[in-house]
């Protein structure tokens, strides 16, 4: 069975990885621009904005995924919004590659007036580009704030809920963006968020609709391929393969093709 | 009616139950753990706001009602609704420091 990853830190991943996920039936992947550990210089974020648009497409398609990605200043580096700024300046230039699908991962981190402030100008620049938007939330103690300001700010956007995916839900928050007709997505991680067996009991509390999940993989103790993980605790216990495709293929379909760029057949070589 | 299949409480206890009471256990060992540190002869081993937040939330798993996974996210969360003034820092601690 076919699945798509729609937020993925390949960056940070090995080569192999490509290749158990491939074997697990991933034919596409997403892969958000975020924090990489330390705090960048504008020059840094445009080799950045390169690796995510040249090099990692061609390090996927060896495997047969199609890779495709988010362009942002993120919220842990936003505090400084000189910095900030001139990564926004660098953004434009860069929408247009075959495989950017719009701006993300913008959101809040620690929930700051700098960090709202750059969110908002995020905003602004997705809806001049009339691009999709890949929405962070805050973890932990500040997920319920920030999941609440960043509704506010993307109420105040005159973006289209259904262009947006607020991401890292949990049971919750999950409703906060379901309610606002936004899509979302819960961030499977081994051990100190959303495990695949939590992110199941909130498809089976929540429903199906809108609903994705994600593996983040990234350079923090992350498992890649955590959505076929969730897929076998679905097939556990007992969800019908066209429930699991739904949420794992469907799904991610749905909200990724509204941008033009997205596919999932491999690219002729 | 739903989508997915349902199970009998018989089904669901049968695969989580072991996976579920080790994790208790862990949680038992882990106050102990901290009971047992060398600056706890103080008589509040759970003075830390971490340590406190984390014995106050065990009692919503035995309040009787539902929605227990909601409601212990909710207990470890920041209420306020302000924006801060900044970021002096960048990482989580998985408790809000402001709860009483
Ligand atoms: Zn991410």
């Amino acid at each position: 069975m076919r699945y798509i990853d729609p937020h993925i830190h390949m960056v940070s991943r090995i080569t192999d990885d490509y290749a158990r996920m491939a074997d697990a039936g991933c034919v596409a992947i997403t892969e958000p621009a975020f924090w990489a550990g330390f705090d960048r210089s504008a020059e840094g974020f445009a080799d950045y904005f390169r690796q995510l648009t040249e090099t990692e497409p061609r390090r996927a398609a060896m495997y047969g995924i199609q890779h495709h990605c988010w362009l942002c200043i993120n919220a842990k580096e936003a505090e400084d919004t000189g910095l900030s700024r001139e990564v926004i300046g660098l953004i434009p230039q860069y929408l247009d590659r075959p495989n950017v699908l719009g701006v993300g991962e913008i959101g809040l981190n620690k929930n700051s007036r700098n960090e709202l402030a750059i969110f908002e100008e995020q905003l602004a620049l997705a809806k001049r580009h009339d691009a999709l938007v890949l929405i962070h939330t805050p973890h932990l103690e500040d997920k319920l704030k920030g999941t609440r300001l960043i509704v506010d700010a993307l109420k105040n956007s005159g973006l289209a809920p259904h262009r947006v995916l607020i991401d890292h839900v949990e049971e919750h928050t999950v409703r906060i963006a379901l309610d606002g007709g936004y899509w979302c997505a819960m961030t499977l991680y081994p051990e100190t968020k959303c495990t695949p067996q939590r992110a199941v009991d909130i498809l089976e509390t929540h429903g199906v609709d809108r609903i994705c999940m994600n593996s983040a993989g990234d350079w923090g103790p992350s498992d890649p391929l955590s959505v076929p993980l969730a897929r076998r605790e679905m097939r556990r216990r007992g969800h019908v393969d066209q429930l699991i495709q739904r949420v794992t293929f469907e799904n991610p379909l749905a909200f990724l093709s509204q941008s033009p760029r997205f596919r999932v057949e491999p690219a002729s070589v | 009616m739903s989508e997915f299949a349902q199970r009998t409480r018989q089904q669901v206890i049968d695969a989580d139950f072991l996976a579920h009471r080790a994790k208790l256990i862990d949680i038992a060992a882990f106050l102990d753990r901290v009971e047992r540190a060398a600056d706890c002869s103080d008589g509040a081993p759970f003075a830390d706001f971490r340590a406190r937040a984390l014995v106050s939330a065990i009692a919503i798993l035995t309040d009787g009602k539902s929605d227990r996974a909601r409601r212990v996210l909710e207990a470890f969360s920041d209420h306020t609704s302000r924006p801060i003034d900044a970021a002096d820092e960048k990482g989580a601690c998985g408790a809000w420091r402001g709860a009483q």
